[in-house]
Protein backbone atom coordinates (compact mmCIF):
# COMPACT_ATOMS: atom_id res chain seq x y z
CA UNK A 1 0.00 0.00 0.00
CA UNK A 2 2.46 2.65 1.22
CA UNK A 3 5.00 1.32 -2.03
CA UNK A 4 1.98 1.82 -4.16
CA UNK A 5 1.39 5.63 -2.91
CA UNK A 6 5.25 6.35 -3.18
CA UNK A 7 5.12 5.10 -6.66
CA UNK A 8 2.03 7.10 -7.83
CA UNK A 9 3.93 10.21 -6.18
CA UNK A 10 7.24 9.26 -8.70
CA UNK A 11 4.55 8.57 -11.39
CA UNK A 12 2.47 12.00 -11.04
CA UNK A 13 4.29 13.76 -8.92
CA UNK A 14 5.46 16.76 -11.27
CA UNK A 15 1.73 16.61 -13.07
CA UNK A 16 0.36 16.79 -9.24
CA UNK A 17 2.93 19.93 -8.14
CA UNK A 18 2.12 21.67 -10.96
CA UNK A 19 -1.60 21.68 -10.41
CA UNK A 20 -1.67 22.36 -7.16
CA UNK A 21 1.08 25.09 -7.84
CA UNK A 22 -1.39 26.67 -10.08
CA UNK A 23 -4.04 26.32 -7.86
CA UNK A 24 -2.07 28.31 -5.15
CA UNK A 25 -1.41 31.56 -7.40
CA UNK A 26 -4.96 31.80 -8.32
CA UNK A 27 -5.69 31.58 -4.80
CA UNK A 28 -3.43 34.52 -4.14
CA UNK A 29 -3.50 36.84 -7.05
CA UNK A 30 -7.49 36.09 -6.16
CA UNK A 31 -7.32 36.90 -2.52
CA UNK A 32 -4.44 39.20 -2.09
CA UNK A 33 -4.16 41.16 -5.29
CA UNK A 34 -7.21 41.59 -7.15
CA UNK A 35 -9.52 40.89 -4.02
CA UNK A 36 -12.63 41.30 -6.12
CA UNK A 37 -14.95 38.90 -6.50
CA UNK A 38 -16.84 40.04 -9.63
CA UNK A 39 -13.18 39.87 -11.48
CA UNK A 40 -11.63 37.11 -10.34
CA UNK A 41 -13.35 34.56 -7.51
CA UNK A 42 -11.00 32.79 -5.77
CA UNK A 43 -10.29 28.92 -5.48
CA UNK A 44 -11.80 29.05 -2.31
CA UNK A 45 -15.10 30.85 -3.12
CA UNK A 46 -15.45 28.26 -6.15
CA UNK A 47 -15.21 25.62 -3.64
CA UNK A 48 -18.09 27.29 -1.92
CA UNK A 49 -20.08 27.40 -4.65
CA UNK A 50 -19.59 24.04 -5.98
CA UNK A 51 -20.78 23.29 -2.31
CA UNK A 52 -23.87 25.30 -2.77
CA UNK A 53 -25.06 24.31 -6.07
CA UNK A 54 -24.09 20.29 -4.63
CA UNK A 55 -25.79 20.85 -1.47
CA UNK A 56 -29.10 21.93 -3.41
CA UNK A 57 -28.77 19.68 -6.11
CA UNK A 58 -28.97 22.09 -9.17
CA UNK A 59 -26.00 20.46 -10.34
CA UNK A 60 -27.42 17.30 -10.65
CA UNK A 61 -30.63 18.45 -12.61
CA UNK A 62 -28.45 20.90 -15.09
CA UNK A 63 -25.54 17.89 -15.88
CA UNK A 64 -28.28 15.67 -16.36
CA UNK A 65 -30.41 18.45 -18.66
CA UNK A 66 -27.27 19.17 -20.76
CA UNK A 67 -26.26 15.81 -20.51
CA UNK A 68 -29.53 14.93 -22.37
CA UNK A 69 -29.30 17.31 -25.04
CA UNK A 70 -25.55 16.19 -25.69
CA UNK A 71 -27.09 12.80 -26.52
CA UNK A 72 -30.24 13.55 -28.60
CA UNK A 73 -28.00 15.43 -30.56
CA UNK A 74 -25.17 12.64 -30.98
CA UNK A 75 -27.69 10.13 -31.74
CA UNK A 76 -29.06 11.94 -34.57
CA UNK A 77 -25.62 12.79 -35.63
CA UNK A 78 -25.12 8.83 -35.49
CA UNK A 79 -28.00 7.98 -37.25
CA UNK A 80 -27.82 10.12 -40.23
CA UNK A 81 -24.24 10.94 -40.54
CA UNK A 82 -22.87 7.58 -40.56
CA UNK A 83 -25.35 6.07 -43.11
CA UNK A 84 -24.95 9.08 -45.54
CA UNK A 85 -21.06 9.34 -45.22
CA UNK A 86 -21.24 5.40 -45.88
CA UNK A 87 -23.21 5.85 -48.83
CA UNK A 88 -21.41 8.70 -50.22
CA UNK A 89 -17.90 7.08 -49.61
CA UNK A 90 -19.12 3.57 -51.17
CA UNK A 91 -21.32 4.73 -54.42
CA UNK A 92 -20.42 7.28 -56.37
CA UNK A 93 -23.75 8.75 -57.52
CA UNK A 94 -24.91 9.35 -53.95
CA UNK A 95 -21.59 11.56 -53.58
CA UNK A 96 -22.49 13.15 -56.59
CA UNK A 97 -26.01 13.67 -55.12
CA UNK A 98 -24.79 14.89 -51.81
CA UNK A 99 -21.72 16.35 -51.88
CA UNK A 100 -23.33 19.81 -53.38
CA UNK A 101 -25.58 20.22 -50.63
CA UNK A 102 -23.54 19.02 -47.87
CA UNK A 103 -20.92 21.60 -48.76
CA UNK A 104 -23.52 24.46 -49.27
CA UNK A 105 -24.81 23.17 -45.38
CA UNK A 106 -21.32 22.56 -44.00
CA UNK A 107 -20.23 26.00 -43.79
CA UNK A 108 -22.89 27.40 -42.06
CA UNK A 109 -21.97 27.74 -38.36
CA UNK A 110 -24.17 25.33 -36.27
CA UNK A 111 -25.60 28.45 -34.24
CA UNK A 112 -26.50 30.43 -36.56
CA UNK A 113 -29.16 27.64 -36.66
CA UNK A 114 -30.50 28.32 -32.65
CA UNK A 115 -33.42 30.75 -34.24
CA UNK A 116 -34.76 27.65 -36.43
CA UNK A 117 -34.14 25.27 -33.72
CA UNK A 118 -36.09 27.71 -31.54
CA UNK A 119 -38.91 28.20 -34.08
CA UNK A 120 -39.37 24.12 -35.01
CA UNK A 121 -38.93 22.66 -31.31
CA UNK A 122 -39.78 25.81 -29.24
CA UNK A 123 -37.88 25.63 -26.03
CA UNK A 124 -37.79 22.26 -25.79
CA UNK A 125 -34.83 19.49 -25.34
CA UNK A 126 -34.91 18.63 -28.83
CA UNK A 127 -34.09 22.26 -29.80
CA UNK A 128 -30.51 22.30 -27.94
CA UNK A 129 -30.18 18.77 -29.09
CA UNK A 130 -30.62 19.75 -32.93
CA UNK A 131 -28.19 22.61 -32.43
CA UNK A 132 -25.64 20.00 -30.85
CA UNK A 133 -26.60 17.79 -33.96
CA UNK A 134 -26.33 20.87 -36.44
CA UNK A 135 -22.14 20.85 -35.06
CA UNK A 136 -21.80 17.42 -35.04
CA UNK A 137 -23.06 16.12 -38.16
CA UNK A 138 -20.89 17.06 -40.60
CA UNK A 139 -17.44 16.07 -38.96
CA UNK A 140 -19.02 12.46 -38.53
CA UNK A 141 -19.89 12.35 -42.66
CA UNK A 142 -17.03 14.06 -43.21
CA UNK A 143 -14.47 11.60 -42.07
CA UNK A 144 -17.09 8.66 -42.57
CA UNK A 145 -16.72 9.05 -46.20
CA UNK A 146 -13.24 9.82 -45.84
CA UNK A 147 -12.45 6.41 -44.41
CA UNK A 148 -14.63 4.70 -46.77
CA UNK A 149 -12.51 6.52 -49.93
CA UNK A 150 -9.08 5.39 -48.26
CA UNK A 151 -10.23 1.70 -47.63
CA UNK A 152 -6.94 0.01 -49.54
CA UNK A 153 -8.00 -1.56 -52.51
CA UNK A 154 -6.26 -4.98 -51.62
CA UNK A 155 -8.90 -6.05 -49.07
CA UNK A 156 -11.51 -5.31 -51.14
CA UNK A 157 -10.47 -7.29 -53.66
CA UNK A 158 -9.22 -10.09 -51.45
CA UNK A 159 -12.31 -10.08 -49.55
CA UNK A 160 -14.44 -10.49 -53.31
CA UNK A 161 -12.04 -13.48 -53.81
CA UNK A 162 -13.16 -15.03 -50.62
CA UNK A 163 -16.52 -14.92 -51.65
CA UNK A 164 -17.99 -11.72 -50.06
CA UNK A 165 -19.37 -9.70 -53.24
CA UNK A 166 -22.84 -7.71 -52.54
CA UNK A 167 -22.00 -4.42 -51.57
CA UNK A 168 -23.67 -4.60 -48.12
CA UNK A 169 -21.02 -7.64 -46.98
CA UNK A 170 -18.10 -5.78 -48.37
CA UNK A 171 -19.57 -2.65 -46.69
CA UNK A 172 -20.26 -4.58 -43.40
CA UNK A 173 -17.42 -6.74 -43.28
CA UNK A 174 -14.18 -4.61 -45.17
CA UNK A 175 -15.47 -0.98 -45.08
CA UNK A 176 -16.64 -0.08 -41.76
CA UNK A 177 -14.11 -1.84 -39.85
CA UNK A 178 -11.28 -1.05 -42.12
CA UNK A 179 -13.04 2.55 -41.85
CA UNK A 180 -13.21 2.44 -38.55
CA UNK A 181 -10.04 4.47 -37.08
CA UNK A 182 -11.46 7.75 -39.77
CA UNK A 183 -15.35 7.21 -38.32
CA UNK A 184 -13.50 7.17 -34.64
CA UNK A 185 -11.85 9.93 -35.26
CA UNK A 186 -14.57 11.71 -36.76
CA UNK A 187 -17.01 11.14 -33.44
CA UNK A 188 -14.00 12.30 -31.67
CA UNK A 189 -14.23 15.80 -33.53
CA UNK A 190 -18.26 15.80 -33.44
CA UNK A 191 -17.80 15.61 -29.65
CA UNK A 192 -15.87 18.50 -29.07
CA UNK A 193 -17.79 20.81 -31.51
CA UNK A 194 -20.94 19.11 -30.45
CA UNK A 195 -20.08 20.49 -26.68
CA UNK A 196 -19.65 23.84 -27.66
CA UNK A 197 -22.66 23.87 -29.34
CA UNK A 198 -24.63 22.56 -26.45
CA UNK A 199 -23.36 25.54 -24.12
CA UNK A 200 -24.07 27.67 -26.94
CA UNK A 201 -27.76 26.46 -27.45
CA UNK A 202 -28.02 26.87 -23.65
CA UNK A 203 -26.79 30.10 -23.45
CA UNK A 204 -28.90 31.66 -26.27
CA UNK A 205 -31.97 30.42 -24.37
CA UNK A 206 -33.25 27.23 -26.09
CA UNK A 207 -33.14 25.97 -22.91
CA UNK A 208 -34.05 27.51 -19.05
CA UNK A 209 -31.67 24.56 -17.47
CA UNK A 210 -28.54 22.89 -18.37
CA UNK A 211 -24.56 23.77 -17.70
CA UNK A 212 -24.90 26.79 -20.32
CA UNK A 213 -28.10 28.03 -18.81
CA UNK A 214 -26.54 28.03 -15.61
CA UNK A 215 -23.49 30.28 -16.89
CA UNK A 216 -25.27 32.69 -18.38
CA UNK A 217 -28.24 33.33 -15.76
CA UNK A 218 -25.53 33.20 -13.21
CA UNK A 219 -23.78 35.91 -15.55
CA UNK A 220 -27.49 38.00 -14.98
CA UNK A 221 -26.95 38.04 -10.83
CA UNK A 222 -23.18 39.07 -11.12
CA UNK A 223 -22.39 35.61 -9.30
CA UNK A 224 -18.99 34.86 -11.04
CA UNK A 225 -18.11 32.43 -8.97
CA UNK A 226 -21.07 30.13 -9.83
CA UNK A 227 -20.44 30.97 -12.99
CA UNK A 228 -16.64 29.78 -12.79
CA UNK A 229 -17.71 26.71 -11.22
CA UNK A 230 -19.91 26.05 -14.04
CA UNK A 231 -16.84 26.51 -17.13
CA UNK A 232 -15.13 24.21 -14.71
CA UNK A 233 -18.09 21.95 -14.81
CA UNK A 234 -18.06 21.82 -18.77
CA UNK A 235 -14.53 21.63 -18.79
CA UNK A 236 -14.41 18.20 -16.23
CA UNK A 237 -17.07 16.43 -17.80
CA UNK A 238 -16.09 17.31 -21.65
CA UNK A 239 -12.85 16.00 -20.53
CA UNK A 240 -14.64 12.63 -19.05
CA UNK A 241 -16.76 12.26 -22.12
CA UNK A 242 -13.36 12.35 -23.96
CA UNK A 243 -11.83 10.10 -22.26
CA UNK A 244 -14.03 7.37 -21.91
CA UNK A 245 -14.79 7.64 -25.95
CA UNK A 246 -10.80 7.21 -26.40
CA UNK A 247 -10.48 4.61 -23.84
CA UNK A 248 -13.41 2.37 -25.42
CA UNK A 249 -12.23 3.36 -28.74
CA UNK A 250 -8.55 2.21 -28.32
CA UNK A 251 -8.83 -0.56 -26.05
CA UNK A 252 -11.92 -2.14 -27.27
CA UNK A 253 -12.79 -1.30 -30.81
CA UNK A 254 -9.46 -0.51 -32.63
CA UNK A 255 -7.08 -2.99 -30.42
CA UNK A 256 -5.92 -4.27 -33.28
CA UNK A 257 -3.92 -0.74 -33.85
CA UNK A 258 -2.46 -1.26 -30.98
CA UNK A 259 1.24 -1.03 -32.01
CA UNK A 260 1.08 0.23 -35.52
CA UNK A 261 2.25 3.86 -36.31
CA UNK A 262 -1.27 5.89 -37.41
CA UNK B 1 -11.38 -30.24 -60.73
CA UNK B 2 -8.93 -27.16 -62.06
CA UNK B 3 -8.81 -26.93 -65.17
CA UNK B 4 -8.13 -23.71 -67.05
CA UNK B 5 -7.97 -23.10 -70.60
CA UNK B 6 -7.05 -19.28 -71.63
CA UNK B 7 -8.21 -18.93 -75.12
CA UNK B 8 -7.60 -15.98 -77.63
CA UNK B 9 -7.44 -12.92 -74.33
CA UNK B 10 -6.74 -9.65 -75.59
CA UNK B 11 -7.21 -7.04 -72.65
CA UNK B 12 -6.62 -3.38 -74.14
CA UNK B 13 -6.58 -0.26 -71.58
CA UNK B 14 -8.29 3.31 -72.13
CA UNK B 15 -10.92 4.11 -75.40
CA UNK B 16 -10.37 1.61 -77.92
CA UNK B 17 -12.69 3.44 -80.51
CA UNK B 18 -10.33 6.11 -80.28
CA UNK B 19 -7.15 3.91 -81.34
CA UNK B 20 -4.76 5.00 -79.03
CA UNK B 21 -5.22 2.58 -76.07
CA UNK B 22 -2.66 0.74 -74.32
CA UNK B 23 -2.59 -3.12 -76.04
CA UNK B 24 -1.81 -4.80 -72.57
CA UNK B 25 -2.44 -8.46 -73.76
CA UNK B 26 -2.35 -9.76 -77.30
CA UNK B 27 -3.94 -12.69 -78.46
CA UNK B 28 -3.14 -15.47 -75.44
CA UNK B 29 -3.80 -18.79 -75.46
CA UNK B 30 -2.55 -21.73 -73.57
CA UNK B 31 -4.00 -24.67 -71.61
CA UNK B 32 -3.23 -25.43 -67.90
CA UNK B 33 -4.12 -29.24 -66.52
CA UNK B 34 -5.70 -30.14 -63.38
CA UNK B 35 -3.33 -30.05 -60.81
CA UNK B 36 -0.85 -28.35 -62.85
CA UNK B 37 1.64 -26.03 -61.56
CA UNK B 38 2.22 -23.18 -63.84
CA UNK B 39 4.52 -20.27 -63.76
CA UNK B 40 3.78 -16.55 -65.63
CA UNK B 41 7.13 -15.11 -66.21
CA UNK B 42 7.77 -12.07 -68.33
CA UNK B 43 9.33 -8.51 -68.32
CA UNK B 44 8.20 -6.21 -66.41
CA UNK B 45 4.71 -4.58 -67.59
CA UNK B 46 3.94 -7.86 -69.65
CA UNK B 47 0.76 -8.01 -68.30
CA UNK B 48 0.88 -11.15 -66.30
CA UNK B 49 -0.30 -9.45 -63.99
CA UNK B 50 -2.92 -8.70 -65.53
CA UNK B 51 -3.67 -11.66 -67.10
CA UNK B 52 -4.02 -12.89 -63.51
CA UNK B 53 -6.54 -10.48 -62.38
CA UNK B 54 -8.52 -11.49 -65.52
CA UNK B 55 -8.66 -15.37 -64.27
CA UNK B 56 -9.64 -14.40 -61.15
CA UNK B 57 -12.68 -12.08 -62.04
CA UNK B 58 -11.51 -8.69 -60.99
CA UNK B 59 -10.20 -7.52 -64.54
CA UNK B 60 -12.20 -7.58 -67.70
CA UNK B 61 -10.86 -8.90 -70.79
CA UNK B 62 -11.17 -7.34 -73.97
CA UNK B 63 -11.50 -10.38 -76.22
CA UNK B 64 -11.57 -14.15 -76.20
CA UNK B 65 -12.48 -15.52 -72.84
CA UNK B 66 -10.86 -17.77 -70.14
CA UNK B 67 -12.40 -21.04 -69.03
CA UNK B 68 -12.63 -22.52 -65.34
CA UNK B 69 -13.58 -26.78 -66.33
CA UNK B 70 -14.95 -25.68 -69.58
CA UNK B 71 -17.45 -22.81 -67.79
CA UNK B 72 -16.51 -19.19 -68.58
CA UNK B 73 -14.99 -16.58 -66.19
CA UNK B 74 -16.90 -13.71 -65.71
CA UNK B 75 -16.42 -12.78 -61.65
CA UNK B 76 -14.55 -13.30 -58.44
CA UNK B 77 -15.41 -16.85 -57.34
CA UNK B 78 -14.31 -18.36 -54.20
CA UNK B 79 -13.37 -21.45 -56.62
CA UNK B 80 -10.38 -19.39 -57.45
CA UNK B 81 -8.33 -18.63 -54.48
CA UNK B 82 -5.93 -15.45 -54.65
CA UNK B 83 -2.82 -15.00 -52.82
CA UNK B 84 -1.56 -11.34 -53.75
CA UNK B 85 1.96 -9.58 -53.99
CA UNK B 86 0.77 -6.85 -51.47
CA UNK B 87 0.22 -8.05 -47.92
CA UNK B 88 -3.58 -8.55 -47.87
CA UNK B 89 -4.22 -9.56 -44.83
CA UNK B 90 -7.60 -7.59 -42.44
CA UNK B 91 -5.61 -5.80 -39.81
CA UNK B 92 -8.78 -5.52 -38.21
CA UNK B 93 -9.29 -9.30 -37.72
CA UNK B 94 -6.91 -11.94 -36.01
CA UNK B 95 -4.87 -14.46 -38.60
CA UNK B 96 -7.17 -17.06 -37.63
CA UNK B 97 -10.04 -14.86 -38.17
CA UNK B 98 -8.79 -13.71 -41.40
CA UNK B 99 -8.50 -17.49 -42.57
CA UNK B 100 -12.09 -18.32 -41.15
CA UNK B 101 -13.43 -15.31 -43.27
CA UNK B 102 -14.06 -17.18 -46.42
CA UNK B 103 -16.08 -19.91 -44.62
CA UNK B 104 -18.21 -16.90 -42.65
CA UNK B 105 -19.01 -15.87 -46.11
CA UNK B 106 -20.09 -18.86 -46.78
CA UNK B 107 -22.72 -18.99 -43.79
CA UNK B 108 -20.41 -21.14 -41.47
CA UNK B 109 -20.99 -19.89 -38.18
CA UNK B 110 -17.53 -18.66 -36.60
CA UNK B 111 -16.95 -21.58 -34.22
CA UNK B 112 -17.50 -24.47 -36.65
CA UNK B 113 -15.27 -22.17 -39.09
CA UNK B 114 -12.66 -21.87 -36.39
CA UNK B 115 -12.64 -25.75 -36.37
CA UNK B 116 -12.18 -26.61 -39.46
CA UNK B 117 -9.73 -24.02 -40.54
CA UNK B 118 -6.83 -25.20 -37.66
CA UNK B 119 -5.61 -27.79 -40.25
CA UNK B 120 -4.81 -24.90 -42.55
CA UNK B 121 -3.25 -23.29 -39.74
CA UNK B 122 -1.25 -26.53 -38.93
CA UNK B 123 0.23 -26.87 -42.47
CA UNK B 124 1.60 -23.24 -43.17
CA UNK B 125 3.07 -23.47 -39.50
CA UNK B 126 1.21 -20.69 -37.49
CA UNK B 127 -0.31 -22.91 -34.85
CA UNK B 128 0.96 -20.68 -32.59
CA UNK B 129 -0.23 -17.43 -33.85
CA UNK B 130 -3.51 -17.66 -34.22
CA UNK B 131 -4.43 -15.05 -32.18
CA UNK B 132 -2.01 -12.58 -33.61
CA UNK B 133 -3.06 -9.53 -35.45
CA UNK B 134 -1.49 -8.98 -39.02
CA UNK B 135 0.87 -6.06 -37.80
CA UNK B 136 2.49 -8.17 -34.70
CA UNK B 137 3.67 -11.01 -37.59
CA UNK B 138 6.29 -10.73 -40.26
CA UNK B 139 6.14 -10.28 -44.13
CA UNK B 140 6.77 -13.95 -44.40
CA UNK B 141 4.36 -15.03 -41.59
CA UNK B 142 1.77 -12.68 -43.18
CA UNK B 143 2.37 -14.32 -46.91
CA UNK B 144 1.83 -18.10 -45.04
CA UNK B 145 -1.48 -16.89 -43.72
CA UNK B 146 -2.43 -15.51 -46.69
CA UNK B 147 -1.77 -18.86 -48.22
CA UNK B 148 -4.20 -20.68 -45.79
CA UNK B 149 -6.72 -18.51 -45.97
CA UNK B 150 -7.13 -18.77 -49.20
CA UNK B 151 -6.80 -22.90 -49.11
CA UNK B 152 -9.36 -22.56 -46.29
CA UNK B 153 -12.01 -22.67 -49.08
CA UNK B 154 -10.34 -25.35 -50.64
CA UNK B 155 -10.47 -23.88 -53.93
CA UNK B 156 -9.97 -25.54 -57.61
CA UNK B 157 -7.02 -23.19 -58.56
CA UNK B 158 -5.35 -20.84 -56.58
CA UNK B 159 -4.09 -17.67 -58.29
CA UNK B 160 -0.54 -16.34 -57.03
CA UNK B 161 0.80 -13.06 -57.82
CA UNK B 162 4.07 -12.63 -57.20
CA UNK B 163 3.57 -13.33 -53.50
CA UNK B 164 7.26 -13.67 -52.34
CA UNK B 165 8.25 -10.87 -54.10
CA UNK B 166 8.12 -7.89 -50.97
CA UNK B 167 10.20 -10.80 -48.66
CA UNK B 168 14.12 -11.46 -48.55
CA UNK B 169 15.41 -13.94 -50.40
CA UNK B 170 16.27 -16.60 -47.56
CA UNK B 171 12.51 -16.70 -46.52
CA UNK B 172 11.51 -16.95 -50.25
CA UNK B 173 13.36 -20.28 -50.37
CA UNK B 174 12.35 -21.14 -47.23
CA UNK B 175 8.19 -20.41 -48.50
CA UNK B 176 9.03 -21.71 -52.35
CA UNK B 177 9.75 -25.38 -50.43
CA UNK B 178 6.82 -25.02 -48.05
CA UNK B 179 4.36 -23.82 -51.34
CA UNK B 180 5.70 -27.11 -53.06
CA UNK B 181 4.87 -29.30 -49.97
CA UNK B 182 1.03 -27.85 -49.92
CA UNK B 183 0.86 -28.21 -53.84
CA UNK B 184 1.65 -31.76 -53.32
CA UNK B 185 -0.78 -32.32 -50.56
CA UNK B 186 -3.90 -30.53 -51.80
CA UNK B 187 -3.68 -31.05 -55.58
CA UNK B 188 -4.81 -27.84 -56.66
CA UNK B 189 -4.26 -25.80 -59.51
CA UNK B 190 -1.49 -23.40 -59.42
CA UNK B 191 -1.27 -20.20 -61.42
CA UNK B 192 2.07 -18.17 -60.07
CA UNK B 193 2.92 -14.81 -61.51
CA UNK B 194 6.64 -14.15 -60.97
CA UNK B 195 9.63 -11.93 -62.29
CA UNK B 196 12.26 -14.36 -61.14
CA UNK B 197 13.76 -16.83 -63.44
CA UNK B 198 15.01 -19.02 -60.39
CA UNK B 199 11.72 -19.26 -58.51
CA UNK B 200 9.76 -20.12 -61.81
CA UNK B 201 12.55 -23.52 -62.91
CA UNK B 202 12.39 -24.14 -59.18
CA UNK B 203 8.68 -24.58 -58.68
CA UNK B 204 6.52 -25.05 -61.85
CA UNK B 205 5.69 -27.76 -64.42
CA UNK B 206 5.84 -25.50 -67.18
CA UNK B 207 6.77 -21.60 -67.77
CA UNK B 208 4.83 -19.55 -69.56
CA UNK B 209 7.22 -17.08 -70.69
CA UNK B 210 5.43 -13.51 -72.28
CA UNK B 211 6.85 -11.05 -74.62
CA UNK B 212 7.01 -7.63 -73.41
CA UNK B 213 4.10 -5.29 -74.27
CA UNK B 214 1.82 -6.49 -75.95
CA UNK B 215 1.86 -9.44 -73.99
CA UNK B 216 1.72 -12.76 -76.19
CA UNK B 217 3.23 -15.76 -75.24
CA UNK B 218 6.58 -16.42 -76.12
CA UNK B 219 7.09 -19.70 -75.38
CA UNK B 220 6.11 -22.65 -73.03
CA UNK B 221 8.81 -24.17 -71.59
CA UNK B 222 8.45 -27.32 -69.70
CA UNK B 223 10.46 -27.75 -66.84
CA UNK B 224 11.06 -31.86 -66.93
CA UNK B 225 12.68 -32.10 -63.71
CA UNK B 226 12.05 -34.25 -60.37
CA UNK B 227 11.10 -32.64 -57.01
CA UNK B 228 12.47 -31.94 -54.95
CA UNK B 229 15.02 -30.04 -57.04
CA UNK B 230 18.17 -28.90 -56.10
CA UNK B 231 18.31 -25.09 -57.30
CA UNK B 232 22.02 -25.29 -58.96
CA UNK B 233 21.87 -28.99 -60.81
CA UNK B 234 23.25 -28.32 -64.09
CA UNK B 235 20.05 -29.12 -65.34
CA UNK B 236 18.05 -26.23 -63.74
CA UNK B 237 21.15 -24.19 -64.92
CA UNK B 238 21.34 -25.18 -68.14
CA UNK B 239 17.02 -24.12 -68.32
CA UNK B 240 17.48 -21.19 -66.72
CA UNK B 241 20.17 -20.14 -69.13
CA UNK B 242 17.67 -20.63 -71.37
CA UNK B 243 14.60 -18.84 -70.25
CA UNK B 244 16.85 -16.00 -69.39
CA UNK B 245 17.69 -15.84 -72.78
CA UNK B 246 14.27 -15.86 -73.82
CA UNK B 247 13.91 -12.58 -71.51
CA UNK B 248 16.74 -10.90 -73.17
CA UNK B 249 15.51 -11.43 -76.54
CA UNK B 250 12.15 -9.60 -75.28
CA UNK B 251 14.73 -6.48 -73.71
CA UNK B 252 16.43 -5.84 -77.23
CA UNK B 253 13.26 -6.59 -79.31
CA UNK B 254 11.65 -3.40 -77.73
Amino acid sequence: MKINFIKTIEEKGVEALSLIFAVAVWQLVADRIVQNKLLLPSFYDVVIAFSVIVKNGLIFMDTLTSLLHFSIGIAAAFILGIPLGIAMGWFKAANRALDPIIEILRPIPPLAWIPFAIIWFGLTHQAAGFVVFAGMIFPIIINTYTGFKNVPRVYVEAAKVLGCNRNIDLIRFVAIPSAMPSIAAGIRIAMGVGWMCLVAAEMFGVSSMGLGYQIWHNYYLHRMDFVLVYMLLLGFIGLLIDRFFRYYVDEKMLKWKSGTVV
Amino acid sequence: MGQVSVKKVSRIFGKKEEGHGTEALLNISFDVQDGEFICLLGPSGCGKTTLLRITAGLETLTSGEITLNGVPITGPDPKRGMVFQQYSLFPWRTVIDNITFGLEMQGIKKSEARKQVEKYLDLVGLGQFKNSYPHELSGGMQQRAAIARALANEPEVLLMDEPFGALDAQTRNVLQDELLKIWEQKHVTFIFVTHSVDEAVFLSDRIVVMTSRPGRVKEIVKVDLPRPRSRTSPEVNSLRDHVLKLLEEERFSR
